[in-house]
């Protein structure tokens, strides 16, 4: 072998040993510093700072850390913690990167409103963010709709849901079902169909895929919560009238109370309890459900819940 | 054009074909191609201006990392390899030689934009399915980078012209930084008071403006550059430039080259 040919292949040799080497030791070091990355990655919290870092390129700026927001968010609600302290932050310089960019705002907030494990449980936050995007954002009806979403489902707000489903209202591009929103908030009726309305203009003022599986599964929790109250008030009736629970679906059918044995969404005929509870059949297959649980059950969540986004 | 202005032009922009500068089209390529397959993998809904904060970021920091870095080469890389005497011993004037080798510099950044700007408009189709109406606003935005690569090109020329290839590249970077982040000079020189205020006017009056020439995140979100912006950064760019290459000209007219 001649020396040129030993040299090379020493050369390779020490070339894939140490490349090997440096990637062993990167994935030791991470685990070593796991959780430290995302600190790390908000050192620079201004976003005045930040954006003259980017000598104008703030677009690229924004769009950086939108995504890291997405990640951190995804991969806090995916392990189960319940911390999200830099979630907020991370959405702020986002928006104040690039104050036109819609999805931070609309998926941030709905990343921010809801409890633990759902979301980060700082409805504040996202309120300030909402009114953030709406003030340089005036003229998006998108963002009325979703803050009006908020004070409803998180804030329990119904004058300012109101109030922010009529503002969207008014906007010449809008969505035909913003005045009838206005209109029920004001009303404070129906909430089945109140929130039926919300998720289905969620659903068809998408085209996000993933917004869309998330409205339906909204809509078909809503469908199960709404056939369980209306189940438990038949046996109630039942109980009234006979002085005693109904042992079987069968019964309440022999009294003329329903037709047939009554099926969630997913086909499967609901429970009746020996204590005149009503539960679906299998609550894992059904998300965010709030009613039909066995005690002690919790809902599963699928995946971050989202809202229209900006198409 | 004058003849020779024509062929120096031409040579710069051959040698700058045959130094590999359009190897950083392939970078290009695996940067924005990445992009557009990732990011709807790693992010929520920002496909679109995902491609075009970083194809039209990436297109103007290359570009601008080229014209300085073959910028500043132009001059003092035909002395070293005494090409110049031989150039100029021929019935070529130095204000030919100086603006035939801008002109040659800018047309290779023009090609490289070109081929980049394809490569955006591709990564576009490719996540949107479509071109859009808005997607032209895409195009001002490739041409206000192409006016930046303009001054770009001349400064390095002028600073390469009476220094060295390292002290040019920290002039016209340095330069580079002060005119991106030129709106917050003209902000500082408007609070400040008396002499500094007239000082800090003045820089920021004579450092290039490079940040009226970047729409790159208005035109992300779509919205409309107004006409008289295209033209007043088309004038802006084009004074700029011949004012940066005539000081290159005067100073390499009297430069001893012997």
């Amino acid at each position: 072998m001649s020396a040129r040919r030993r040299a090379n292949l020493v050369a390779i040799a020490v070339l894939l040993f140490s490349m090997t080497g440096a990637m062993a030791t990167l994935y030791a070091i991470d685990h070593l510093r796991r959780g430290s990355v995302a600190q790390e990655a908000l050192y620079v919290r201004s976003s005045r700072v930040l954006r003259r870092m980017s000598l104008g390129y703030t677009g690229l700026l924004a769009d950086i850390y939108w995504t890291r927001a997405v990640q951190y968010f995804g991969e806090r609600h995916h392990s189960g913690s319940g911390d999200f302290r830099l979630l907020a932050p991370l959405l702020e310089v986002t928006t104040e990167l690039d104050p036109r960019l819609l999805p931070a705002y609309q998926f941030g907030a709905n990343f921010l409103a809801p409890k633990p494990p759902s979301g980060a449980g700082l409805p504040g936050a996202a309120l300030a963010l909402m009114k953030y995007g709406i003030e340089h954002n005036p003229d998006q009806w998108r963002l009325y709709y979703n803050l009006g979403f908020l004070y409803y489902t998180e804030l329990k707000d119904y004058g300012k849901a109101a109030d922010a489903f009529a503002q969207g209202a008014k906007l010449p591009a809008t969505n035909p079902f913003m005045p009838i929103l206005a209109a029920r908030m004001a009303q404070h009726a129906g909430e089945f169909d109140t929130a039926r309305m919300l998720w289905f203009t969620t659903y068809q003022s998408t085209k996000d895929e993933l917004i869309r599986h998330n409205a339906v599964d909204h809509l078909l929790a809503l469908q199960v919560d709404e056939d369980v109250t209306r189940l438990e008030q038949v046996v109630e009736k039942y109980r009234d009238r006979t002085g005693r629970l109904p042992a079987s679906m069968g019964d309440l059918e022999r009294a003329g109370f329903i037709h047939g044995t009554p099926a969630d969404p997913k086909g499967h005929p609901y429970k009746l309890t020996a204590d005149g509870r009503i539960e679906v059949q299998d609550p894992q297959n059904i998300y965010f459900i709030t009613k039909g649980l066995a005690p002690g059950v919790a809902p599963p969540q699928p995946r971050p819940a989202a809202q229209p986004d900006s198409k | 054009m004058n003849s020779r202005v024509g062929y120096i032009a031409f040579n710069t922009f051959r040698e700058a074909v045959r130094d590999r500068v359009l190897y950083n089209l392939i970078a290009f390529a695996l940067l924005l191609s990445g992009a557009a397959i990732l990011v709807g993998e790693i992010s929520i809904d920002i496909e679109r201006l995902v491609v075009v904060n970083l194809g039209l970021t990436a297109v103007s920091l290359f570009g601008v990392v080229i014209a300085i870095f073959i910028g500043i080469g132009l001059v003092s890389k035909e002395i070293d390899k005494r090409t110049l005497y031989t150039v100029l011993s021929r019935p070529v004037r130095r204000w030919e030689f100086v603006v035939g080798k801008f002109l040659g510099l800018t047309g290779t950044l023009v090609v490289n934009t070109f081929l980049m700007a394809i490569g955006v408009f591709l990564a576009l189709l490719y996540v949107a399915h479509k071109f859009e109406k808005m997607d032209v606003w895409v195009l001002v935005a490739l041409y206000f980078i192409v006016l930046q690569f303009l001054i770009v090109c001349a400064l390095a020329l002028f600073f390469s012209s009476f220094s060295t290839p390292l002290m040019s590249a920290v002039f016209t970077f340095a330069l580079f930084v002060i005119g991106s982040l030129a709106e917050d000079l003209r902000g500082f020189a408007r609070i400040t008071q008396g002499v500094g205020g007239w000082i800090a006017t003045a820089i920021a009056y004579l450092v290039p403006n490079y940040s009226a020439l970047n729409v790159i995140s208005q035109v992300a979100h779509g919205d409309a550059v107004p006409g008289r912006l295209i033209l007043y950064n088309s004038v802006y760019a084009l004074l700029y430039s011949a004012m940066a290459i005539s000081g290159a000209v005067l100073i390499f007219q009297r430069r001893n080259l012997k």
